[in-house]
């Protein structure tokens, strides 16, 4: 098969763009892309300071390369969760990541380590507040990555999520109708009060394959192994039967998904907007004072109750 | 010694397997029940399409792409 651009060598067919890429064009097509959903969404600038959130996966670490090769000022945070050697695997791509790409373009790493911060691992922080360990999980980073973004003076702050992400978070928000959560799965949300940063997911025009091409043929080395938790999650199964139905229809994903964010502009402009909502709900914790809608927020009553010696 | 089919390693869980070429990646999925769209083929370190004919002396990575738990946050 040849690229549809060049002479060369496809590597990559794209059936929802009906074409096939060799590596070089596949590398301009995706960081097209990428700049692409920056500009149209206003996510920032060359001059804006941003915080990307790695795990070590293929979607935030070509997230950070993208950024520094398309000439952002972008500085990271990895949270090291204290999974066993899923988390041991995982920091060590971030650190050799950082070391062999990011440093060379003036980039830094931050390690929050959640043992030496909140005492205690993910899985035995869960254990101890009897929560699912993914939300658990969740909780500490997105509270963490607010706070480090907050802290560090940061614009923005950048995560991974891709197209198949947001789509089957999109599909399993409609089958539940969670119109609450519709809210918030724009690809930019804004600072809608102090206290809380900007967040952005410059990625969420390109499948995960296509990024995982990307990582591929530019020498990307990132950590293949999930998650030990990740087993059996809802989101596995909704991203299985949207490549089911992508394969029969290619194009689906990003159909169900763009349209979906045409709609919600124009429901923003009628209805008023998330910032509104935000304001209107929301105040700062009474210990941390991280916005939230409880009086304490979340976080902190989490590490409250690890701290409590069991009865 | 003569090696008589192509290594194939595959993830989640990690698994060793040998098969017999030639034979076309596309053919390759049909027969292991993958959808494309999950996955990456790498033989050696390069990406090939499904067209591509594998021979028994590759050494091929079926790589899996979907990930996610329940709350990803990066
Ligand atoms: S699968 Fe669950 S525990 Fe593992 S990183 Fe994702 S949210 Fe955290
Ligand atoms: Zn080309
Ligand atoms: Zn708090």
């Amino acid at each position: 098969m040849k690229c549809r651009k060049c002479p060369a060598r496809a590597v990559l067919r794209l059936p929802r763009h009906n074409t096939a890429f060799c590596p070089v064009c596949l590398t301009d097509f995706v960081r097209t892309q990428v700049q692409k959903a920056i500009t149209s969404q206003h996510m920032f600038s060359t001059n804006d300071r941003i915080l990307v959130a790695v795990s070590g996966g293929k979607d935030s670490l070509t997230l950070w390369e993208i950024l520094l090769k398309l000439g952002y000022r972008a500085d990271a945070l990895y949270v090291d969760q204290g999974i066993g050697t899923y988390s041991q695997g995982s920091r060590e791509k971030v650190e050799q990541f950082t070391e062999q790409i990011a440093v060379p373009c003036g980039a830094t790493l931050t390690i929050h380590n959640v043992e030496e911060e909140e005492g205690a691992s993910i899985p035995d922080l869960a254990n101890m507040v009897r929560r699912p360990t993914c939300s658990t999980c969740g909780t500490i980073k997105r509270y963490q990555f607010n706070r480090a973004a907050i802290q560090g003076g940061y614009d923005v702050m950048a995560t991974g999520h891709n197209l198949d992400d947001e789509a089957a978070r999109l599909l399993g928000n409609v089958l539940h109708w969670q119109e609450e959560y519709l809210q918030k799965q724009s690809p930019t949300l804004p600072a809608s009060m102090d206290g809380f940063a900007k967040k952005v997911k410059p990625l969420y025009r390109l499948t995960e394959r296509e990024i995982a091409a990307y990582a591929v043929v530019n020498r990307i080395d990132y950590m293949v192994e999930e998650c030990p938790m990740s087993k059996g999650a809802k989101m596995l199964v909704y991203k299985d039967v949207l490549n089911r139905l992508e394969a029969e229809s290619p194009g689906t994903k990003h159909t169900f998904y763009w349209q979906f964010l045409a709609k919600q502009e124009k429901a923003q402009a009628a209805h008023g907007s998330m910032t509104d909502t935000d304001q209107r709900t929301l105040q700062p914790c009474t210990t941390c004072s991280q916005p939230t809608s409880t009086g304490i927020c979340s976080y902190c009553k989490m590490v409250a109750r690890a701290k409590t010696p069991a009865q | 010694m003569m090696k008589s089919s192509m290594k194939i390693h595959l993830s989640h869980p990690t698994k060793e397997i040998e098969i017999k070429g030639p034979k076309h990646v596309r053919d390759l999925f049909t027969e292991l029940h993958l959808i494309p769209e999950a996955y990456l083929v790498i033989r050696g370190q390069d990406l090939v399409t499904e067209d591509e004919l594998l021979a028994d002396t590759d050494i091929i990575e079926i790589r899996p792409v979907i990930s996610g738990g329940s709350e990803r946050t990066s």
